[in-house]
């Protein structure tokens, strides 16, 4: 079995597999089920200032959107950070760190942007022996109307800011976690950095109306017939999270720094995936609330098994291994040309690629006799939507052509060689090829 | 419980009432809202999906499917109901196996089609049980039409022509309306009353009046009803059963199943219908099934299903033939009834062992019958129809008949097979041919 432990910025876990800041992780008793289900580490639940806790809402808190045979596909929250004692929560953690030393307690913290807050409080979590700390600079709710949360994170010198403080008064690790309401997700990354972060960690949850009451015209979720946007989070996030993840990767000013991945991570396979984009560990939340928090077995039987099957003896031997090929549309290579091939014995003559090309493409697939569907090469852009749309897995794949042959839509010889819109006649601003 | 399934000779009360409450239960409960979003929710809305073409009345299944899917069944009731008035009681008595289901791409990918029929009932009932008829009549033709025979053709037809503007009569020889839907269909496949409750419904669309114990023929005649309606349309199906010439074949104990099956249906307590313990049906049709799972289930101890080909040449579904076996019920193939034996009542039947060919081979079995029930088919009774063709009459395009101003439809109409959506089918597609003979308008 491939050895899972995981160092993430100094801080060890038996694998690379924590619950993120969140419900899961609120108080003593879910975080020690947590352990004993085999979660690597967590990050508790977001710490606030001394003083009475934060109030929540008395009615739903979540919002979601399903698949089919109502499979949680995106989960909203209009929950704040923990609404119990901060003292009650030190002594939690501090108790639950030492009876699983092997594990990693991370802390998360918001508090005012003020010097003397993160100063009072950074102490006080220092002393609870937990491995590190994460600035929640990323709930988009509630908090963010105080001055906190994603207020803070979408404004680059307010992260740099809070982060030299952390650095300053806090002696162990610091992890910045990242809004993603934000346009451009290298500029906190890269302020976060600068202010000595000791890595980012991304994403949290996304403004979003999960959807609307039209009986009673309310946003869901509904508080006595109003709603407000809450933080989006679930397996629908994920390809959102996975860019903005990739572009701190192989960002000029960003490359380099750790990241913790977050959003949408549901299976083994999601955690590969953001690792290969350069994570050194994951977060995992919607997927422990949807299914408990046993999945975490899936995860790391699922990764173990892959780690050997590839001939990976840690997770730092794939960590960032699909950075490189992640890059700007300029730098595509226009020379490569693929068809649509559709596999006759798997298709099971839906003819929703027919529908889908036909309706609304390319009609490059031809319906015949028998419910025959047949791609025509001539007319085929390789768009792949044929394949997007099909029911059958593997029944529709694209076929890269061979060098040399010539391509039935354009009438042009397949070139072998690399060539972008950069150098492309049909680019005004080309540069003459070498 | 007077008496239980040992008890010889025919007898009623064999089982106790709840056995009974169960035995005749609905044969597949309706699914509840989840579970049909769930079975909606596999249907890949294909492009020009084989199950409508299977289908012969052409609903638009992946349409009214993504509706059910997308929370407005009565949506889909509509579109259902728009190409077959009768879909409520499609969805129940369809051998779905065999048409949409069958053609089902996922039937095709995994054997497990979309459970369509299911669907359909869904739908349908979730606008019927709201007593809402979706349909509105045109503006009054003038025009007055006389149906024979208040089945599924005469009712099919006799809607559409009541929705395009004109006046229908419906007459039926039975006391009560619905034809093979209230008389001759398993009870267990139309359970709590729908065959009168769907006709109701149906007739809500107004502007047909409904003639009972009248028969064609004793009642009216063809030439009266051409001199008094400006159209007829005649879906009286089939009115009489093949004979049985056999030694014996006429003791006491042997009888149609047809008539067994209307007893079944039209009785108020079940528990009062006598049953053999050693019960024989003699024929390899939907009938036969029926008559022959419904004897089960009445509590006799033994009953067969004696065919004369082999199970591939059933004219009961592979559903059907399955269902029969899972009741209990044996199915002999490749036997031929010689002669009934017994003593005034029926004691035994006589069998040969037949040959594919028909050609007897000379060995033969006796099989214990102290009830025989012939099931081996129907035929059209009648004097003075338009030309027939293999018995029945024969229609060409939509239901016309040799005879000018005369339709047909349904199982007493040449082709089609005789399943109660076909005739929905000839009776709809014969109102519109009407429509457009009486008014010139192409609809």
């Amino acid at each position: 079995m491939a050895d899972l432990t995981s160092d993430f910025v100094g801080i060890k876990s038996p694998n690379p597999f924590w619950l993120a800041s969140a419900p899961p992780t609120d108080k003593e008793y879910n975080v020690r089920r947590a352990f004993e289900a085999g979660w690597g580490g967590v990050v508790w639940k977001t710490l606030g200032s001394e003083g009475p806790p934060v109030v929540n809402v008395n009615g739903p808190r979540y919002g979601a959107i399903y698949g089919a045979d109502r499979r949680l596909l995106g989960l909203n929250n209009i929950e704040l950070i923990t609404d119990r004692d901060l003292y009650t929560n030190l002594e939690e953690i501090k108790r639950v760190k030492a009876d699983y030393p092997d594990r990693a307690i991370v802390v998360s913290i918001m508090v005012p942007c003020e010097e003397a807050a993160w100063k009072a409080i950074l102490p006080l979590v220092e002393d609870t022996g937990a491995d590190g700390i994460e600035l929640n600079f990323g709930c988009p709710h509630g908090m963010s109307e105080r001055g906190m949360g994603a207020a803070v994170g979408q404004v680059p010198e307010y992260i740099e800011m809070v982060t030299r403080w952390c650095k300053q008064y806090y002696s162990k690790p610091v992890i910045v976690k990242l809004t993603p309401n934000i346009t451009d997700i290298r500029k906190p990354a890269a302020a976060a950095k600068a202010g000595g972060a000791d890595a980012v960690s991304l994403i949290n949850t996304i403004n979003s109306i999960t959807s609307v009451n039209l009986d009673t015209m309310s946003p869901e979720p509904s508080i006595d017939g109003q709603g407000s946007h809450g933080g989006y989070c679930g397996p629908a996030v994920k390809p959102i999270a996975m860019s903005m993840v990739s572009e701190i990767a192989r960002g000029e000013e960003t490359r380099g720094i750790p990241i913790s991945g977050i959003g949408g991570i549901t299976t083994w396979r999601d955690a590969a995936e953001f690792i290969t984009l350069g994570c050194g560990n994951v977060q995992v939340c919607t997927a422990a609330m949807t299914y408990g928090f046993k999945i975490v077995q899936e995860m790391i039987s699922g990764l173990s098994d892959w780690m050997d099957e590839k001939g990976h003896t840690s997770v730092a031997d794939f960590q960032g291994a699909a950075v490189p090929n992640v890059t700007d549309w300029q730098y595509l290579n226009l020379n490569y040309v693929a068809k649509a091939k559709i596999n006759q014995d798997l298709c099971i003559s839906c003819g929703r690629c027919f529908a889908a090309c036909e309706d609304t493409s390319h009609q490059a697939i031809s319906m015949s006799e028998g419910r025959v569907f047949e791609v025509i090469d001539g007319e085929c852009v390789a768009c792949n939507l044929c394949v997007n749309v099909c029911p059958v897995e593997d029944c529709i794949t694209m076929e890269a052509m061979a060098p040399g042959t010539v391509d039935p839509r354009t009438g042009n010889v397949v070139e072998p060689d690399y060539a972008n819109w950069t150098t492309h006649p049909n680019n005004p601003s080309a540069t003459a090829a070498e | 419980m007077t008496h239980s399934p040992l008890t010889p000779g025919l007898a009623a009360g064999r089982l106790d009432d709840v056995e009974y409450a169960e035995n005749f239960s609905d044969l597949h409960p309706a699914l509840d809202a989840h579970e049909a979003l769930v079975a909606a929710d596999r249907c890949y809305f294909c492009h020009d999906a084989p199950c409508i073409t299977a289908c012969p009345t052409d609903i638009d299944i992946p349409l009214f499917i993504r509706q059910i899917a997308t929370g407005t069944p009565d949506a889909a009731a509509k579109t259902i109901l728009s190409q077959n008035i009768m879909g409520g009681m499609c969805a129940r008595v369809c051998p779905t196996e065999t048409l949409c289901e069958e053609a089902c791409v996922r039937e095709k990918a995994e054997g497990k089609p979309v459970l369509i029929g299911q669907l359909q009932r869904y739908a349908t009932d979730h606008l019927q049980d709201k007593g809402v008829h979706p349909f509105t009549r045109a503006a009054a033709t003038g025009k007055r039409v006389a149906v024979v025979g208040a089945g599924p053709a005469g009712l099919a037809c006799a809607h559409r022509l009541a929705m395009l503007g004109h006046e229908v009569v419906v007459m039926d020889a039975r006391p009560k309306p619905g034809g093979l839907n209230e008389y001759g269909i398993a009870a267990y496949k139309t359970p709590e009353g729908f065959a009168q409750a769907e006709v109701d419904w149906l007739l809500g669309i107004g502007g047909i009046s409904l003639q009972h114990d009248t028969a064609l023929g004793r009642d009216v005649t063809l030439e009266g009803l051409k001199g008094d309606y400006d159209a007829v349309f005649l879906g009286m199906g089939l009115g009489g059963v093949n004979a049985l010439a056999i030694d014996g074949g006429d003791k006491d104990g042997v009888r149609d199943a047809v008539d067994f099956i209307a007893d079944l249906r039209q009785t108020s307590d079940l528990t009062t219908l006598p049953v053999g313990r050693d019960v024989v049906v003699i024929g390899g049709g939907m009938t036969a099934v029926d008559a022959a799972v419904q004897a089960k289930l009445l509590g006799a101890l033994n009953v067969t299903l004696a065919y004369r080909r082999g199970r591939d040449r059933m004219n009961a579904s592979v559903f059907e033939q399955d269902l029969a076996a899972s009741k209990g019920v044996r199915i002999m193939t490749h036997v031929v009834p010689r002669a009934m034996h017994g003593n005034g009542a029926v004691r035994e039947i006589e069998f040969e062992y037949v040959n594919p060919d028909m050609s007897g081979t000379g060995q033969t079995v006796r099989v214990a019958a102290d009830q025989v029930l012939r099931a081996i088919g129907q035929l059209l009774v009648g004097e003075g129809l338009p030309d027939l063709a293999q018995g029945k009459i024969a229609v060409t395009g939509a239901g016309r008949t040799s005879v000018d101003g005369i339709w047909a439809g349904g199982d007493c109409a040449s082709g089609g097979d005789d399943l109660t959506v076909t005739a929905v089918a000839e009776g709809r597609d014969a109102a519109m041919d009407i429509h457009e003979s009486l008014t010139g308008a192409a609809v």
